[in-house]
């Protein structure tokens, strides 16, 4: 196959899953996913609490 | 948002590894001093050349110290340090080998500290950015590795449903660094501190400037978009503004960034049809850059008081601020007609430290702030008006920074094109050079004020970690998937 051939097929290959990615993204299935995955980090507590008693 | 308590660490609980986060949070701010100092040295030779001494303290070899230092060392140690921890803590899960984690501390340092002796010695292969010779090149492949190991294999064994978003942000700097260091650094070895490149010619100027700026685009890029898109959250209680935008954007500047590297070699012996490739995808760029931008900001939406008295997130929100200017500045300097007047001049100096000061410094100096005493058991950095006084500096230093060198390159750009009316040169360059003095004693004294606010950080950081003990925390017993 032509070199020049592959890399068209490529570069609109690229062009194409990007397209689906973002329609994927504005769909309704994904955005409850979407919301549960922004709130993971919210909900984790990482602040220590301790150090009052510590003193 | 309810947050709930984290259980107390005691015997038998399983812990986060803090450690290594802790180790390379420290050597953020070490290198973080090391490298801009080099940079207020080498910014002091440029305004009084009789600094210049000898070799090995030249401009020419302290140049390229100060750029890998403060990209590699500086950015590098913020990179890994927030990466372990955000993968940590967003996965559930403790990182997959500690023993693995701890040598990409020591081998990553090792690096560093070979790169600062072969530079100045003027041990190079002369590639902006890639100049550490051949073994090293090795070292940082093997690093790298396990690094991706280490990462993705936390990712692999996740008790979280979801791969957040900043993990996929750092994961694509993972790999694409490994992508493009292995391409670029790909070299013929004629003796252990020598070797030429695989590349020749144009060939070898468009691989080293598809990773120039893929350098810039997934390492001082996406890697600090991971960065924020989970200290933004965190510091301002909030959810990302629009997790959809962050998913598209991702995906955008993936896609995107490759195709860049060409503006870099406006007007050379490059094709002309790639240098407006190239031009093409940096106006492309500006829209999935200012998505990142705008979602870190809008964030804050119904949250901006907090801004008022949070000095950490006046750091992260400053520094999408810049961010948001430099991917503007960017793509307009890509247009081959504005590079006609930008290019060599000190108006790209100006705007990588918009970049590199303004977005990269910035973003890792509020994460490692909110870090710090989260390593060490406290709730809080030692001084709060510390970090205030830190910020209004590093601001200051880096307006005036870069200020000074949009007024000093557009005059040398200005002064090079004029020409006579009989077509010859109005000035000779060593009048563009007279002209540029005033801008480069201003340049100094901002790059000593932003050094001065890390001196103070360091300051800062030392009196907490004092205060505290270094506790890993216990992984919370299955954090409910809720809804």
């Amino acid at each position: 196959m032509d070199i020049n051939l592959l890399r068209q097929i490529i570069t609109v290959a690229g062009l194409v899953c990007f397209a689906a990615i973002a329609l994927w993204a504005y769909g309704k299935p994904a955005s409850q996913r979407f919301d549960e995955a922004a709130m993971q980090p919210i909900n984790d507590d990482d602040l220590p609490h301790r150090q009052g008693r510590e003193q | 948002m309810q947050a709930k308590s984290a259980l107390e660490p005691h015997d038998g609980v399983d812990t986060f590894n803090y450690q290594v986060v802790r180790q390379f949070s420290i050597m953020t701010v070490v290198w973080g001093i090391v490298g801009m100092l080099a940079g207020v040295v080498i910014a002091a030779q440029m305004a009084w050349p009789e600094l210049n001494y000898g070799p090995y303290f030249h401009f020419g070899r302290l140049r390229p110290l100060h750029t890998n230092a403060v990209i590699f060392a500086f950015g590098g140690c913020a990179l890994f340090a927030t990466s372990y921890y955000v993968v940590q803590r967003t996965c559930g899960v403790r990182l997959i080998s500690d023993k693995l984690a701890a040598f990409t501390f020591w081998g990553w340092q090792l690096v560093i500290v070979l790169a600062a002796i072969t530079l100045p010695l003027g041990i190079t292969q002369g590639k902006e950015y890639a100049e550490l010779e051949w073994p090293i090149d090795i070292l940082i492949t093997i690093v790298w590795v396990a690094y991706a190991v280490v990462f993705f294999g936390t990712i692999a064994k996740r008790t979280q449903k979801h791969i957040y978003v900043a993990n996929w942000f750092y994961g694509a700097f993972i790999l694409a660094v490994a992508l493009l260091h292995i391409v670029n650094s790909l070299a013929v070895p004629v003796s252990m501190w020598k070797s030429y490149s695989v590349y020749a010619g144009a060939v070898d100027a468009m691989v080293q400037w598809w990773y120039g700026h893929n350098a810039v685009g997934f390492f001082l890029t996406a890697a600090f978009l991971g960065m924020m898109y989970y200290f933004v959250p965190k510091q301002a209680g909030r959810p990302v503004y629009s997790y959809r935008l962050s998913v598209v954007h991702f995906w955008a500047l993936v896609f995107t960034y490759m195709w860049a590297g060409p503006h870099h070699l406006h007007y050379t012996a490059l094709p002309d049809w790639t240098q407006s490739v190239g031009m093409a995808f940096s106006l492309i760029l500006l829209a999935p850059s200012w998505g990142g931008m705008i979602n870190g900001i809008m964030t804050l939406s119904g949250a901006w008081h907090k801004l008022r008295t949070d000095p950490i997130l006046k750091f992260l929100i400053t520094a999408l601020s810049f961010y948001g200017m430099s991917t503007f500045e960017g793509p307009m300097m890509s247009i081959k007609t504005v590079n006609a007047l930008s290019h060599y001049t000190d108006w790209t100096i100006g705007h990588v430290h918009s970049g590199a000061l303004g977005w990269v410094a910035m973003i890792s100096i509020g994460s490692i702030y909110y870090l710090i005493p989260r390593l060490w058991g406290r709730e809080k950095m030692y001084s709060i008006p510390l970090i205030e006084a830190h910020f209004w500096m590093a601001t200051l230093g880096v307006v005036l920074y870069i200020a000074a060198m949009w007024i000093s390159g557009v005059t040398q750009g200005l002064m090079w094109r004029a020409t006579n009316a009989d077509g010859t040169l109005t000035y000779a360059f060593i009048d563009s050079v007279k002209a540029s003095y005033p801008y480069y004693y201003i340049r100094v004294l901002g790059g000593i004020l932003f050094l001065g606010g890390m001196f103070m950080m360091a300051y800062n950081v030392a009196r907490t970690v004092m205060q505290g003990k270094s506790v890993d925390a216990p992984i919370p017993t299955l954090q409910q998937a809720h809804a």
